[in-house]
């Protein structure tokens, strides 16, 4: 005797459970950005004001973090788009002498705890005598982002039919015209999502930013530092609120280009980079 | 001008269609050169700053070849660490992943296809909201007078809170300073990884399969041990290399949550930023490296890299 597929109550709860685990600290950051406490977070809270927005964005040394936090964050998509996409192009079909030990050395990154790349890209750069600032955070960065538009990008390459570019070269387009009528159409999204992705990372990562930084903080780099300041504590969440909407957003659009579950899938992995360790 | 821009371009583009190997390596060079001589190479520095030391005196860098470095991580302090960075990395795997069951199991067994897309995005889009925002909520939450306290007073289960507290290995002298709020946290971060590998290696399991099972005279509870969580494995596998791994280098969250006992990944952050000693933090980088290489070979061996 089938049941069909029910799912018992005890599955449906569990489910309901989870989700409601977690999204509700996600829900704490916005609340808590309205409370009309300075120094504690009551719950409920006394009452609830704008307040903290004002005072947030008059403060010029959080919009340089963010500032910064964006311009490392295109520079290493920048990177990460140029190296991962030839990459790709590269490794897709063609056969070479190496070719599985650089499939595992693109993957190193993620796989390895970030405290590791942080610390040996440090290593280096301080034994080089390169200055650290600006150009080694976005170097860091983009180190764990080549991965990620790897990913997608092969994985895109690989759904495509060998036959559409065998199929224009027949029709006489040249090599660039294959390129750009042909193929890049089909990888448009994916480079787009992969390119997306890899912003997302680097404007949150915390970790290889540490070890890469000299004096002036990223966006979460200054959020980390307020977190133990005693007074205006709902303007951590007011800056903790910015940060969840500059990445959620563009991210929710790029899950929503990716369409193939090994892309998305690959998009989880490349979530795991940004996380302190991997 | 035009013309000659085009014929220039297709005298490039017909090389590279003449020489494969010539546009090969054009496209490889950048990345190759970046990731193994940059990151690689910097491993491998890293890596041999483990087999110097520090002159016991002058605290100065003797970069003469010694494994007393290594040593001195039997160190009874230095082992404590190893030891409870690991033990918290197991229990936080085991906790993500009975959490993660039910919603994973749901989601690819019995969802509609877009029912099934919502729960996947939804269990994926709080990796991408920042790492530390998600631990600072939970110090919001876990505060004397937040929302954690508030409702278990009101479902009248202080009670609860004392035990834990008192409670010999998650205990602690407040609820954010106990082992069991540093725990907790943790698998909330990590959870998504489980939740993930673990949808894809359930969606493989065939219908069919289970059905076979029940018509064959089996209860539910047999097919799900017998069926359901051997094929479950893999992904089961995939997500504790995150959960895992994500502990073993974790620096952060030790000094939100859960006291003043160090973790592996403050050690290798004080040990190089505020004590200055760089072999030994190099040394115990290494030893994170060779958990999750071991880690590694094994969730392979255990077919888990199909379910990532």
């Amino acid at each position: 005797m089938s049941r069909g597929p029910r799912a018992g109550w005890g599955l449906k709860i569990g489910t309901v459970l989870l989700l409601v685990f977690l999204y509700l600290p996600l829900g704490v950051i916005v609340l808590y950005a309205f409370t009309t406490q300075s120094t504690s977070f009551t719950f409920p809270p006394p009452g609830l004001t704008t307040d903290w927005f004002a005072v947030a964005f008059r403060q010029e040394n959080m919009w340089d973090a963010f500032g910064r936090s964006l311009a490392v964050a295109s520079a290493a998509t920048g990177v990460a788009l140029l190296l991962g996409g030839s990459l790709a192009a590269a490794v897709y079909r063609a056969t070479f002498f190496g070719r599985n030990a650089l499939a595992f050395v693109v993957v190193l990154p993620i796989a390895l705890p970030g405290i590791v790349t942080g610390l040996a890209l440090r290593a280096t750069f301080v034994s080089v005598g390169f200055p650290l600032g600006y150009w080694t955070i976005v170097i860091g960065h983009a180190t764990f982002c080549i991965v990620i538009v790897f990913n997608n990008v092969v994985a895109r390459l690989r759904r495509m039919s060998p036959n559409l570019v065998e199929a224009s070269a027949d029709l006489g387009a040249s090599g660039w015209q294959t390129f750009r009528w042909v193929v890049w159409p089909n990888l448009a999204t994916a480079v787009l999502a992969g390119g997306i992705l890899a912003f997302a990372l680097s404007f949150d990562e915390i970790i290889v930013t540490t070890f890469t930084r000299a004096q002036d903080p990223t966006l979460p780099i200054y959020i980390l530092n307020s977190l133990f300041r005693p007074r205006n504590r709902p303007v951590t969440n007011v800056v903790a609120l910015l940060a969840i909407v500059t990445t959620f957003i563009p991210v929710l659009i790029a899950q929503l280009l990716t369409r193939d579950p090994a892309e998305r899938r690959s998009g989880t992995l490349a979530a795991a980079t940004t996380q302190p360790s991997a | 001008m035009a013309v000659a821009v085009s014929t220039r371009g297709r005298r490039i583009s017909g090389f590279f269609h003449r020489h494969p190997r010539g546009r090969l390596a054009l496209l490889l060079t950048p990345a190759t050169v970046w990731l193994v001589v940059v990151y690689l190479g910097s491993i491998l520095g890293l890596l041999r700053f483990s087999f110097w030391s520090l002159e016991e005196f002058t605290g100065l860098l003797d970069k003469r070849f010694t494994l007393s470095t290594y040593a001195s991580l039997l160190e009874p302090a230095n082992l404590d660490i190893i030891r409870r960075t690991a033990g918290i990395a197991a229990t936080v795997t085991v906790l993500a992943g009975l959490f993660a069951f039910p919603y994973a199991y749901f989601t690819a067994r019995f969802a509609s296809p877009r029912l099934k897309t919502f729960l996947y995005i939804a269990a994926l889009m709080p990796l991408w909201s920042s790492y530390l925002v998600r631990a600072l909520s939970w110090r919001q939450i876990l505060a004397e007078e937040g929302v954690m306290l508030w409702f278990l007073r009101k479902v009248g289960l202080e009670g609860v809170v004392r035990l834990i507290l008192e409670a010999p290995l998650i205990g602690g002298p407040t609820f954010i300073a106990s082992k069991f709020s540093l725990i907790l946290v943790y698998t909330y971060l990590w959870l998504p990884f489980m939740v993930l590998p673990l949808i894809t290696a359930l969606e493989r399991v065939p219908g069919s399969f289970l059905e076979a099972s029940s018509d064959l005279g089996a209860r539910p509870r047999m097919t799900f041990r017998r069926i359901v969580l051997p094929l479950a494995k893999p992904g089961l596998v995939a997500g504790s290399i995150f959960t895992f791994s994500l502990t073993l280098g974790d620096f952060i969250l030790p000094t939100m949550f859960g006291g003043s006992e160090f973790i592996l990944g403050q050690q290798v952050f004080v040990q190089q930023g505020v004590v200055g000693n760089d072999p030994l933090a190099a040394a115990f980088t290494a030893v994170a490296m060779a958990i999750m290489i071991v880690y590694l070979s094994l969730a392979k061996r255990a077919g888990a890299f199909e379910a990532l």
